[in-house]
């Protein structure tokens, strides 16, 4: 079974922000690579892709083997390449920083290595004998997905349940569309499945079933659940049209046909200083806002949003407010007519005819505390084991967004992949105590 | 003003830089659009019977981003008749009296030796290069390098061109010998008023992996062709010297072999070279680059208080010795710039892996007794920040080897100091003489048994 969007997504007026090289662009990239011993970019992936040698594979032009050195790693390592921050991991630390020459592209080159061999369905890794285990993941984004890749690996069964209609979490509904759009998300998620993953999607656990009965029925639970709902402003006049909340917009655009913008829209305020807010503001950029500003409550030196990101919004016309703070949303009946804000104590009034509220999520608080043993830090994060990903209950490991850490797939899936290993030492173990 | 003339057996050029035989010297049009833009000299494309050539007939090496490192060809001589290619070069020496303008000849027997020269004289030419160099075809046919590796027949050839011309005959070398003393030494018993070297060295640049076919491809086959570019550079450097460097070796020299910028011009001139002739380069980038060859010769020899490019001719010739002439009390050590460092490594896995282990990373700790000035600081910075990455130098353990200075990539960052020793300059040579050359550890150390 194969996961089908709608033909006509709103997200397919985007045109991609840095499409895939060409064949003869990726050479000439790849050959600027210094071929770095104990290379730093290595150790800045927290997936560790030896990113030297998928390098100059491509040099060489073995595409293919630059793929498996690649997927070896990260499974996901084709939606990494589309929508991994690499300024400020792998890219971020070659050592061609402190050299008048730009630092290689390093997830570019990825997206182009991997692009055609993952679209081909290529399959580098077979599963080992079966091992009679079961392992249940909640939740099919970027951790599950990796966890369950790595469990098919070790000879575990590994099945998904998601409770949205289509697998791949953040990617298939987060991501910005002109990073990458949904259609490409289900195409990796099928390429996982490839080695044999089961991905039952439209089926919450605590709502379709108890978990506790899947912790009957599995020999182990991994939680990749992610974060909550969008947060709300609670300010006057919040609830009504004009008002969205950013990652429900996004998924909107990205997984229907409805329209992105009601029309004519001239003001748009983005509120909210994080990695959502900023794809949320050039996603209005893109669309044609002509007015396109974000207040941010604090200053852009605290910002989560990444510097690199905001640079790139103010590139393509984005107002950037700090220590912006809105009290009230206005309206002139019930049409949307713009926002009382207040910025560095004076208070002033903006005009908007759409906002877009990007100020974080909700932790899930639901599911993991009705599991015994697995309990949350103050953050609202699941507390695991670093090491193991292992939760206060042995038999239930996490990771992704809903545990502590840096949100991002590429750490999602390290965290996935580091908790497969720890139930495969488990899992085996009671095997042999077993007998 | 630096004067850049130079006279090579009595043929006059303003400046050392000469075209190469070859495909930019094929026709007039081509040569005096080189000279109006500053050429000092043409070597006319060979001429002879005209012959017929395939397609395709070049290969290259490419190193990473640097396209054509090595240019490997299987065109022959002109394919264009001999009156029209005299006509051309009677035109150009008459637009261009001040430049030089030999022509290169290559035909078989005697007669046609004897007619072909006489023929090319009477276009008022300043000379003629004898062709005994070419790698591929003409060789099967007994001319090109079929003669330029049998000293006897070049003896004989150049005797009879010295004996029909009135104007210096030049012989062409083809370093396709063994020994490139044996054929400069038969030249220049056979008369020759100058040598001229290298021609292309024969070669396979390649093979199509997907047809199965050597480079370049000619249909379903292919052939070994010459190869030149700046990759023979270092062949042709070493050829010309040891020619500057025999006793035997009478004549001037015009240097050929992958010179591509003043700098690599300078060294043929240093080496011994009196003319430099440039082809690939050419075929690379155009005529255009004689204005940066000409710029930046003058520049360095002013820089080097130099009036005449006459004055850097043979200057490197007498520090070209034989290994047992160095001295081995010579000591040189690599010396890491912490500043310029960009922390790639590459030095480190070269030393570890491919030379005497003495680069360490960060952190690493310096064997006891020994002297490694960076390593305490290196471990501090570590302490500080932990992607410290700069790499330091076990003095005592570098044996000078020069591997990491040549695979850094920041320029500058490594280079080799020279250090005192207490020992006096001494060479091998010198140890045979004394009696002292003798190195413990082998088949006949008797203390070892």
């Amino acid at each position: 079974m194969s996961f089908s969007l709608p033909k006509r997504r709103s997200e397919q007026d985007f045109s991609e922000a840095h499409p895939v090289y060409s064949h003869h662009d990726a050479l000439a990239e790849a050959r600027r690579c210094l071929f770095c011993f104990d290379a730093p970019c290595i150790k800045a992936c927290p997936t560790a892709i030896d990113v030297p040698t998928f390098i100059r594979k491509i040099a060489e032009g073995n595409v293919r083997g630059a793929a498996k050195a690649i997927l070896a790693a990260t499974i996901l390592g084709y939606s990494c390449g589309r929508v991994c921050p690499d300024e400020v991991l792998c890219a971020g630390s070659c050592v061609l920083k402190d050299f008048p020459k730009p630092v290689i592209q390093i997830a570019r080159l990825q997206r182009y290595a991997t692009e055609t061999l993952v679209r081909e369905g290529r399959r580098f890794f077979s599963p080992a004998a079966k091992t009679g285990k079961k392992v249940a993941l909640i939740g099919a984004g970027p951790a599950s997905l990796a966890c369950a890749h790595e469990l098919r690996l070790l000879g575990h069964e590994a099945v998904l349940f998601e409770k949205r209609q289509f697998p791949g979490g953040l990617n298939t509904t987060g991501v910005a569309p002109y990073k990458m759009q949904a259609d490409d998300a289900l195409l990796e998620v099928d390429y996982i499945r490839g080695i044999g993953v089961e991905v039952r999607t439209g089926f919450e656990v605590g709502r379709d079933i108890d978990p506790l009965s899947l912790l009957r029925e599995y020999d182990a639970l991994f939680i990749g659940i992610g974060m909550g709902r969008d947060t709300r402003l609670h300010v006057p006049g919040e609830s009504g049209a004009g008002v969205v909340n950013a990652l429900e917009w996004i998924e909107e655009m990205k997984t229907t046909d409805h329209r992105a913008l009601p029309s004519g829209v001239r003001h748009a305020l983005v509120i909210g200083g994080g990695n959502t807010a900023l794809d949320a503001a050039r996603a209005l950029c893109r669309l044609g806002v002509p007015e396109v500003t974000m207040l941010y409550r604090r200053t852009a030196q605290v910002m989560p949003g990444f510097r690199h990101e905001l640079e790139a919004a103010r590139l393509e016309g984005v107002r950037f407010v700090e220590r912006a703070v809105v009290t009230e949303i206005l309206r002139d009946g019930q049409r949307l007519s713009g926002a009382r804000v207040r910025i560095m104590d004076e208070e002033t009034v903006l005009p908007a005819d759409f906002i877009v509220v990007a100020i974080g999520q909700t932790k899930w608080r639901d599911t993991p505390m009705k599991l015994p043993g697995v309990e949350l830090n103050e953050a609202g994060e699941i507390s695991v084991d670093p090491a193991t990903g292992r939760t206060g209950n042995p038999q239930i490991y996490a990771g992704g967004d809903a545990t502590p850490g840096m949100k991002l797939v590429v750490q999602a899936v390290a965290e996935g992949k580091r908790a497969a290993q720890a139930m495969h030492r488990d899992l085996l173990q009671h095997v042999k105590g077993d007998r | 003003m630096v004067d850049l003339s130079v006279n090579l057996a009595g043929i006059e050029s303003p400046n050392p830089f000469w075209l190469a035989s070859g495909p930019p010297t094929n026709s007039g049009d081509q040569v005096m659009r080189a000279f109006d833009l500053g050429w000092g000299g043409v070597v006319w494309k060979t001429i002879g019977d005209p012959i017929v050539n395939v397609s395709s007939r070049l290969g290259a090496v490419d190193a990473g981003d640097s396209r054509v490192v090595g240019l490997n060809n299987i065109e022959l001589i002109t394919d264009r008749p001999l009156a029209q290619n005299l006509r051309e070069i009677r035109e150009v020496k008459r637009r261009f009296p001040d430049r030089a303008v030999v022509v290169s000849l290559m035909v078989e027997t005697k007669e046609d030796w004897r007619e072909i020269i006489r023929r090319t004289e009477d276009t008022g030419c300043d000379g003629l290069e004898l062709n005994f160099g070419c790698p591929h075809g003409m060789c099967e046919r007994g001319m090109g390098s079929a003669v330029g590796q049998e000293p006897k027949v070049i003896r004989e050839i150049t005797a009879w061109a010295r004996e029909f011309a009135t104007t210096p005959v030049i012989v062409k070398l083809t370093p396709n010998v063994a020994d490139i003393v044996e054929p400069g030494r038969a030249a220049v018993e056979g008369g020759a008023q100058a040598l001229s070297l290298i021609n292309t060295i024969k070669s396979l640049t390649g093979v199509d992996l997907d047809r199965f076919v050597p480079y370049p491809v000619v249909g379903d086959r292919s052939t070994p062709g010459g190869l030149c570019g700046p990759a023979v550079k270092p062949i042709a450097l070493h050829m010309v010297g040891a020619l500057a460097k025999d006793e035997r070796i009478t004549v001037p020299i015009s240097a050929i072999g992958g010179i591509t910028t003043w700098c690599d011009a300078a060294e043929f001139l240093a080496l011994g070279a009196t003319t430099v002739q440039i082809c690939t380069a050419v075929m690379h980038y155009g005529y255009r680059i004689i204005d940066g060859l000409v710029d930046g010769l003058s520049n360095y020899l002013e820089d080097h208080s130099m009036t005449s490019v006459r004055e850097l001719i043979g200057r490197a010739v007498p520090a070209l010795v034989e290994w047992g002439d160095l001295d081995l009390n010579y000591r040189v050590i690599a010396d890491i710039d912490p500043e310029k460092c960009i922390g790639c490594q590459l030095c480190v896995v070269a030393c570890d892996d491919g030379a005497h282990q003495c680069i360490y990373v960060p952190g690493a700790e310096a064997k006891p007794g020994h002297v490694a000035p960076l390593a305490a600081q290196a471990a501090e910075k570590l302490k500080v920040n932990p992607d410290y990455r700069v790499p330091w130098v076990d003095e005592t353990d570098c044996v000078g080897c020069n591997l990491c200075a040549l695979v850094c990539p920041v320029p500058d960052c490594i280079t080799m100091k020279a250090v005192e020793t207490s020992r006096s300059f001494e060479t091998w040579n010198d140890r045979i003489r004394r009696g002292t050359a003798f190195v413990p550890g082998g088949l006949h150390d008797s203390r070892a048994r």
